[in-house]
């Protein structure tokens, strides 16, 4: 496993632009996570505090920096769809083959890859929010800091199975660009079938709960919106604006569910190839 | 005799093409394989094959004794299949390090594998920069980084200019005198003439023949002759029970044998007839003329 991910590793290593897109996809959520915490004078009219609006307070902090900070992992997939694209461009996959690198090892090396970034990422976030967290929080007890941990697994959960989606495409078309624009068109194909399921059952909720199960939206309910939330901490008689943004054991179970099948798919399909 | 690769009833078909066909032949150790055959007659499918990097269709094939999986085969196998392919981000050296990794070898065979293809002083220069023959040459030193029982080249000249083909040649000489078996697919006879010992010869996927290059026709050569008794030699010959055939072009009289004869006998024969010889040269046909016939024949 160590061999792959070395091997993984040299390649993109050496490769300056997944290099940028991999700092980029790290540092970037920093920054803004950074940005956001210190008080900001607008030229003595205004200053905006964000951690005065209670957002950095635990737990709700680890449900809103895993939301944003997952915007980010754009950067990565462009990374993973090249590291595809690449070895088709320059043909390396075939040398590789010939090298003694059987298909299998292929994709595992690019998937031990991708949950090795995703780690990374995730362990990255985690110490940041926490950081961020034990400075401005009002509640820093100890139950309560680690009360909506499990955000982080859904974050992680989320980057691996969205990777491996993009890893899927980018065996699918080789081309990295269009792996891009097959997100896409799966993001459109998804809501087509939200809009057919609404028109066959009639009921707007049936049909987001047949959508749950489709590979965008299973990543996206991972991490529901919090903005609801902060909402709702602010008018907490408002009963109306109330919903279900926890992290549920089915949510994942179903987006491992995908990651298992892109990867098992990337497989065959590069099995069944010839090169 | 140790067999290194063995293909049996072998074939492949993309759509209703079928670019290999029930293709058999075994390799076997220490010998200098050729396989010879028009563009388009399967060889590179048929090494994609055994590489690893095309589906079969059907039959079978095994690496060594047959008790080893493909994918540990080829850590023992160097190949170069068509053009060099490699990271062009990455300088020769970094290219052989991943190339080690890989194959599961340690890094300390790169400089002495880049100073026998005489790349040692580019090591540090990226892929990207090479000029082709200098990317063929990297990648049979890539192909050389595990010492391999068997080298496995395609096309290894195609599109290098004259000394470039000479350097890789030269290169595949040194190796083959090392002992290294190789298998060698090319369309260029010369090439396969200068430095097989054995041939496999395909034509549209299909075994003409798989033997000794020297073998490769049932002839006994035939003699160049020319003479200022230029209608009695004609005549003296077509008499002879040793010669078979006849072609006359100017002064200039072609003799096929259909015996063995030596031509210190036939001289003595001639001289005995009365005949004194200007010319006399006794050849083979060269595999080009070999190849010619053994395709037309089908």
């Amino acid at each position: 496993m160590l061999r792959l991910v070395k091997i993984e590793f040299q390649k993109l290593w050496l490769n300056k632009v997944s290099l940028v897109l991999i700092f980029i996809s790290f540092i970037l959520p920093f920054t803004v996570l950074i940005l956001s915490s210190i008080k900001i004078n607008f030229f003595g009219f205004f200053t905006l505090e964000l951690s005065e609006l209670g957002i950095f307070n635990f737990p709700i902090i680890w449900h809103i920096t895993t939301f944003f900070a997952s915007y980010f992992k754009f950067f990565f997939a462009i990374v993973v769809v090249s590291m595809i694209g690449n070895e088709y461009s320059n043909k390396t996959l075939k040398q590789n083959l010939i090298d003694g690198l059987s298909k299998k090892e292929f994709v595992l090396s690019k998937f031990y890859t991708i949950v090795f970034f995703s780690l990374c990422a995730t362990l990255l976030i985690g110490i940041a929010t926490f950081v961020i967290g034990m400075y401005y929080s009002s509640y820093t007890d100890t139950t309560i800091i680690f009360r909506e941990v499990e955000f982080l697994l859904a974050y992680f959960v989320k980057l691996i199975g969205f990777f491996s989606l993009c890893l899927l495409f980018g065996v699918l078309v080789k081309r990295s660009a269009f792996a891009l624009a097959f997100l896409v068109v799966l993001y459109i194909v998804e809501w087509l079938i939200f809009w057919a399921t609404v028109y066959v059952s009639g009921t707007v909720e049936t049909a987001f709960k047949v959508k749950g199960f489709l590979p965008l939206e299973s990543m996206y309910n991972l991490i529901n919106q919090p903005m609801q939330r902060i909402i709702m901490t602010k008018f907490p008689d408002k009963t109306d604006i109330m919903y279900d943004y926890a992290v549920h054991w089915y949510e994942i179970a179903i987006v491992l569910g995908w990651t298992a099948l892109f990867v098992f798919l990337s497989y065959q399909l590069l099995k069944k190839r010839d090169l | 005799m140790e067999p290194i690769l063995t293909i049996n009833n072998l074939t492949k078909k993309f759509g209703y093409l079928t670019a290999v066909k029930n293709l058999s032949f075994t390799i076997n150790k220490g010998n200098v394989y050729g396989i010879l055959g028009p563009n388009g007659s399967g060889k590179s499918t048929t090494l994609g094959i055994v590489l690893n990097v095309v589906n079969k269709t059907q039959g079978d094939f095994h690496w060594f004794d047959g008790n080893i999986t493909t994918h540990d085969a080829l850590k023992k196998v160097g190949a170069i299949i068509e053009r060099p392919n490699f990271y062009p981000y990455m300088t020769a050296e970094q290219n052989l390090k991943l190339v080690c990794r890989i194959k599961g070898v340690d890094h300390n065979k790169i400089n002495e594998k880049l100073t026998i293809v005489g790349l040692l002083d580019r090591k540090d220069h990226k892929f990207r920069t090479y000029s082709l023959g200098m990317k063929q040459r990297l990648a049979i030193a890539s192909a050389l980084l595990n010492d391999p029982e068997i080298l496995i080249l395609d096309e290894p000249t195609n599109g290098l200019d004259p000394q470039g083909i000479h350097q890789i040649r030269q290169i595949i000489k040194d190796i083959a005198a090392n002992g290294t078996t190789i298998l060698l697919a090319s369309h260029l006879l010369d090439e396969v003439e200068k430095v097989c010992s054995h041939v496999v010869v395909l034509r549209k996927g299909e075994k003409l023949y798989a033997g000794r290059v020297d073998e490769m026709i049932n002839s006994y050569g035939f003699f160049e002759l020319k003479s200022e008794k230029h209608q009695e030699l004609i005549g003296l010959l077509e008499l002879h029970s040793n010669i078979g055939k006849i072609k006359v072009e100017g002064e200039l009289i072609t003799a096929f044998l259909n015996e063995p004869m030596s031509a210190s006998d036939f001289n003595k024969l001639m001289f005995e007839k009365g005949i004194l010889l200007s010319h006399l040269v006794k050849r083979k046909e060269s595999l080009e003329e070999q190849f010619l016939q053994l395709t037309d024949n089908q």
